[in-house]
């Protein structure tokens, strides 16, 4: 039987960087194919090729044995393929309905045929069992009714095959499971399934078939059946990376204690009545899906942002009101969620990266005049010191690849010793050298005794590092797990909201 | 004080209320295009200028009025065009590319107008639109003469504003530039080309700008002369964020705003000992107060500003 | 075919992009000078000469650069932190009209060594004055400072008209309204002697310089630098972006109402409503010229004065008209930023 997609000896490359390296993939009707690799490995630039967003360098695509036009979304669209990408294409201010239409009717009609369009919808998101307001702006939709208008707009123009972009990345557990199911049905009506991942549990429990990609190229393909967690990691990541391993240590006293922290924001209550304590040397793991109050927490503790009401103190003294060079200077370090917009400045050098924090600091001001010698020289010792490759001070800071960044903004925050450290997402988007190089500055760290609140929605990054987790739902946090007692099921359930509340810090 | 209020009843006063809100009513519809597909044009103080002296010159030289409308129009889009150029495939600054396209306009403008009209002790004149009246509609006490006699331009702006609200909220077309303005990203990842629709708004919204200023030298003054835009496109900007990026409303904050500056011209006879000056600062100054009251609100498309560039999320 | 950042922007390209954008908009206005029937080649051979064919054309030219150097360095200033000031022209009014009027008033009786700076320092309050309100109004209610800085440039001429009919008129002066003029004790002495060219020079390069130390130096250019490229990162990193931004404000309102001061000072002694043929918006082209660093805007005001200067020569000796000047400063705004682009990206398929 003719495969409804076949991807041959597909070639990408950006510059010098070799996203995509001949890769030849097939896919049965009726089958859900994952695309499983670490982050950097090109599953994302063989979907976009395919779907039209790029242009393969070399390569042919073909779809239920038709060859695909490259480069044009709308080639894709009239093929039967549809996508729904990891970033929400979607506009805001704008209706769901607007949200589906947009592109399926003749760009010249003299009147848009809404109610046709309404009603088709109406009874898609029926047959798939994907409930939607159509008139409901999505602005004001949740992350898991949003998903379901980007899975609309491909079914409304009739895709065949669909393409799904870590779907599971903004979802909680209840809701993941619920889209498998979702896709499962789809593939009884005859649909054929990509999704990308990077979480193997989520691979091993709803696909058919797994393709590996590593660096750019395709090293395995396996009947999911056939196959195990423990190859899949192997085969993902090429060689045995051990992450490095936490040693068991005695916390001190309590070094940050938040009580009841609540914070409203333009209405909305981000943080509810939350109360947590870091102590000394030890390492407090907060998971939870994104979107559940982790942004606003950061901003707290960062000095972004003020608390409505509730108290947080650091070593006994009140920290509520601090701004975030007042946090530096009393021993905080903090490493924000987005290092690209919030972490550095692109266009500046690395050394003034490394002390823009501190620009008024002593050390690398004098009279409202920048020390550039000693700011020059901290930052090659930073250099040194982290393993910051492809950097000297003057490099301009946007050349450092996402490990090496990740790299400058953890040794600045580590620099000055600091007895708390505020990791924020440390590990997103990094690959697995990189993420080994974090995990083990963040357990040196600890070793010196500096008290860390990890945020993270990497379940087994929260595991392999942290004495005690708790977990983040809806601005509420559960009561804290210690290491021993939490395994994945317990915190899968604990992210999803299921414990008995409470409040006890 | 009486005579201040007296002024309000006179439908003389309120047929020029149209009048003066019929270039900015071009104007802020262009600019609300531009910017519903999500490119600011600050080229229109320039564009203005330009149509109105295209136009004028047009006129001058033989053609009939509408002819001149339509180069002024034209001119327009091609200036657009240079604008959606720079912003959209360069993607380069729509401040700085905008405010370059002004100066370049203007001053082209004036250059070419210097180089092929002789200028005497007046500056030559043009036989302009004269008010035409709708037959029975006319003869309808004061409705009549403000609404029904004016001139022929006017009641095109009027039809424009009802047009363009039609385009953008009921076709595809108008759904499509909308969206661009919020998500190019969605807008192509539908099939669709965000590039040739931010660039299609832009020279559209362009010709409004230029026939806008045209409406100047062709019927609510007979010649051209420098600076005689004076600000317009610019209080145009300031009305779009006014009228939330909706076409009726453009046209509600066109007519306030030319309420008062008719308002203001006839006051300053009436009133005696008040420099007037302080009359002319008015509109500026009602312009940025607008805008400050509208601020907070403001539901600004998503997308305005930010360069499309495609690939990058 | 796409545009691809390059890794690195090599210096000849970055030093090239001005004189490229230059002489491609020079081409471009050649077309129009050949429509007005006169050879280009001609005639800005004409303009050369009228800006820098005698010692008497080159005063001319600098004590026309000397208000553009300064309105440039107050676009650089604003644009760099992302303050779009588009106000400079209104500034430069306000900055002229206070200075008339404490030159003719209060500091009249002064000695110049303290009476000059102090007239300056009021300038200067006068310009930041001005642009703090739309500053303010962007902090507080997110109003974007482009429409209100460009719209107050209006109100801010005919204030200066309404005092100079009024309060501050010269009774002595036919004609064209002018304000009353300020002590002659006041005047900024000549650089060159019998020419128009004044110690405002000298005053406007030492601006220069402190801007490029600001800048460059001290913590306060570092931390306006980081909050005009990423106002969140800048955020994180505890700038206080208000902070920076009310003190861009005030130096780049400051510097353009230094220009309009100056004028008054050195080259007419008064002011009216026509003291400046654009200098705030041929300022933006400057800065813009200058890749907004302080030494180019120097070299950038002395090439826009040459155009200025040698167009009103050439419109004199042929039949081309002086706007040409105008259209030769905007094409090479509009080449500018294509150059900068080029320089800093490739073409790529």
């Amino acid at each position: 039987m003719t495969p409804v997609l076949e991807l041959h000896r597909i070639t990408k490359r950006f510059g010098p960087l070799l996203a995509n390296d001949g890769i030849t993939l097939s896919l049965a009707q009726g089958e859900v194919l994952a695309l499983l690799g670490e982050n950097g490995a090109g599953k994302t630039t063989l979907m976009n090729i395919l779907f039209g967003h790029y242009r393969a360098d070399e390569g042919e695509v073909r779809v239920m044995g038709r060859p695909l036009p490259p480069g044009k979304p709308r080639a894709a669209i009239e093929a039967g393929v549809g996508m729904v990408h990891q970033h929400f294409t979607l506009a805001g201010n704008l209706s769901v309905l607007d949200n589906v239409v947009i592109g399926s009717e003749p760009l010249f009609r003299l009147r848009s045929r809404r109610a046709e369009a309404r009603a088709k919808l109406l009874a898609l998101a029926d047959r798939f069992g994907l409930p939607v307001d159509p008139e409901a702006r999505v602005a004001d939709l949740s992350v898991g009714e949003r998903q379901r208008v980007e899975i609309l707009k491909a079914l409304t123009r009739d895709a065949r095959i669909l393409i799904l972009d870590e779907p599971t990345a903004v979802l909680a557990r209840p809701e993941a499971e619920q889209l498998f199911r979702t896709l499962r049905g789809m593939t009884g009506q005859g649909l054929s399934i990509v999704f990308i991942s990077h979480k193997l549990p989520e691979v091993m429990a709803a696909s058919d078939r797994v393709a590996v990609l590593r660096a750019g190229r395709l090293v395995a393909e396996r009947r999911t059946s056939d196959t195990t967690p423990a190859e899949l990691a192997e085969l993902m990541v090429g060689r045995r990376v051990t992450r490095p391993r936490r040693a068991a240590r005695a916390p001190g006293p309590v070094v940050l204690r938040a009580e009841d922290v609540t914070l409203v924001e333009r209405g909305e209550t981000r943080l509810d009545a939350i109360g947590f304590e870091v102590r000394e040397g030890e390492i407090l793991g907060l998971v939870g899906v994104s979107g559940n109050g982790q942004a606003t927490l950061g901003r707290l503790l960062s000095g972004l942002v003020r608390p409505t009401s509730g108290h947080l103190t650091l070593g006994g003294q009140d920290m509520t009101a601090l701004t975030p060079r007042a946090l530096a200077r009393a021993g905080v370090g903090r490493i924000p969620e987005d290092r690209h917009a919030e972490g550095v400045i692109g266009e500046l050098a690395v050394w003034e990266n490394a002390t823009l924090e501190r620009a008024r600091d002593p050390a690398f001001a004098r009279n409202g005049f920048v020390r550039r010698i000693a700011a020059r020289t901290f930052a090659q010792d930073l250099i040194r010191r982290f393993d910051i490759r492809g950097a000297t001070p003057e490099t301009r800071t946007r050349l450092l690849s996402g490990g090496n960044m990740q790299k400058l903004i953890l040794g600045r925050a580590l620099a000055a010793n600091p007895r708390f450290l505020l990791a924020n997402q440390p590990t997103r988007g990094l690959d697995e050298g990189a993420i080994a190089a974090v995990h083990a500055q963040l357990l040196a760290a600890r070793e010196a005794g500096a008290a860390i609140l990890l945020i993270t929605e990497e379940l087994d990054e929260a595991l392999a590092l942290s004495d005690r987790l708790q977990a983040i739902v809806k601005g509420r946090l559960s009561a804290p797990v210690p290491a021993e007692e939490a395994d994945p099921r317990r915190l899968g359930l604990l992210m999803a909201g299921a414990w008995e509340v409470s409040h006890a810090a | 004080m009486i005579e201040a209020l007296d002024l309000l009843l006179s439908a003389s006063l309120w047929a020029a209320v149209l009048r003066i809100a019929t270039p900015l009513i071009f104007g802020t519809l262009g600019a609300l295009l531009c910017e519903r597909a999500g490119v600011l044009n600050l080229g229109i103080e320039g564009i203005m200028t330009f149509g109105a002296m295209i136009g004028w010159l047009t006129v001058y030289q033989g053609a009939d009025l509408w002819t001149g409308l339509l180069v002024a129009g034209l001119a327009g889009a091609l200036l657009g065009l240079l604008h959606a150029w720079l912003t959209v495939p360069l993607g380069l600054s729509q401040h700085v590319s905008g405010l370059g396209i002004t100066l370049f306009a203007s001053s082209l403008a004036y250059y070419l107008y210097r180089l092929l009209v002789e200028v005497g002790e007046s500056p030559p004149t043009i036989e302009p639109f004269r008010p035409l009246p709708i037959p029975g509609l006319s003869a309808i006490p004061v409705l009549g003469e403000v609404l029904f006699t004016q001139t022929a331009p006017t009641y095109l702006a009027l039809a424009a504003v009802a047009v363009l609200a039609y385009v953008l909220a009921r076709t595809p077309l108008g759904l499509a530039v909308r969206m661009t303005g919020e998500n190019p990203h969605a807008v192509e990842a539908q099939g669709l080309n965000p590039v040739r629709l931010r660039i299609g708004a832009v020279v559209a919204g362009s010709a409004l700008m230029g026939v806008g200023g045209a409406f100047l030298t062709t019927a609510a003054f007979n010649s051209f002369f420098p600076t005689m835009v004076q600000g317009r496109g610019w209080i145009c900007i300031a009305l779009v964020v006014f009228a939330s990026w909706r076409p009726g409303k453009a046209l509600l904050g066109a007519f306030l705003f030319a309420f008062f500056d008719a308002y203001q011209l006839r006051l300053q006879n009436a009133v005696e000992g008040v420099p007037y000056q302080l009359f002319l600062m008015a509109p500026y100054l009602l312009s940025i107060l607008a805008l400050v009251l509208v601020a907070r609100r403001a539901r600004v498309p998503e997308a305005l500003m930010a360069p499309y560039r495609r690939g990058e999320r | 075919m796409r545009l691809e950042r390059r890794p690195q922007v090599p210096l000849l390209y970055a030093a090239v992009s001005p004189v490229a954008a230059v002489l491609l908009a020079l081409t471009l206005a050649a077309g129009l000078i050949a429509a007005a029937g006169v050879n280009p080649l001609a005639a800005y051979a004409e303009m050369l000469k009228g800006a820098l064919g005698s010692r008497l054309a080159v005063t001319e030219m600098l004590a026309r650069a000397t208000p553009l150097i300064l309105t440039g360095l107050a676009a650089a200033v604003a644009f760099r932190a992302r303050l779009w000031n588009i106000g400079a022209e209104g500034q430069f009014y306000l900055g002229a009209l206070t200075v008339a009027w404490a030159g003719h008033g209060p500091l009249a009786a002064l000695p110049p060594v303290l009476g000059i700076p102090v007239a300056m320092l009021l300038g200067m309050a006068a310009g930041a004055l001005l642009l703090l309100g739309p500053t303010a109004l962007r902090l507080g209610f997110g109003v974007d400072e482009v429409v209100t800085t460009l719209l107050l440039n209006f109100v801010a001429v005919l204030f200066v008209g309404l005092m100079v009919e009024g309060p501050l008129k010269d009774p002595m002066a036919f004609g064209w309204p002018s304000s009353v003029p300020v002590a002659s004790g006041l005047r900024l002495p000549d650089l060159v002697p019998r020419s128009r060219l004044h110690i405002g020079l000298l005053v406007a390069i030492g601006a220069a310089l402190l801007v490029w130390l600001a800048n460059a130096r001290t913590v306060w250019g570092a931390e306006s630098r980081a909050a005009g490229l990423s106002p969140r990162a800048a955020a994180f990193a505890g700038v206080s972006l208000p902070r920076t931004l009310l003190g861009t404000a005030i130096l780049s309102g400051g510097l353009a109402g230094l220009a309009g001061g100056i004028e008054v000072l050195g080259s007419t002694g008064y002011v009216t409503t026509t003291l400046s043929p654009g200098f705030g918006y041929a300022g933006i082209v400057v800065a813009m010229l200058a890749g907004l660093h302080p030494a180019g805007v120097v070299a950038a005001a002395v090439f826009v004065a040459t155009i200025f200067v040698g167009a009103d020569a050439m419109s004199r000796a042929t039949e081309v008209p002086s706007f040409i000047a105008d259209v030769i400063m905007s094409l090479s705004l509009l080449c500018m930023i294509v150059a900068l682009l080029l320089a800093t990206h490739r073409v790529v398929r």
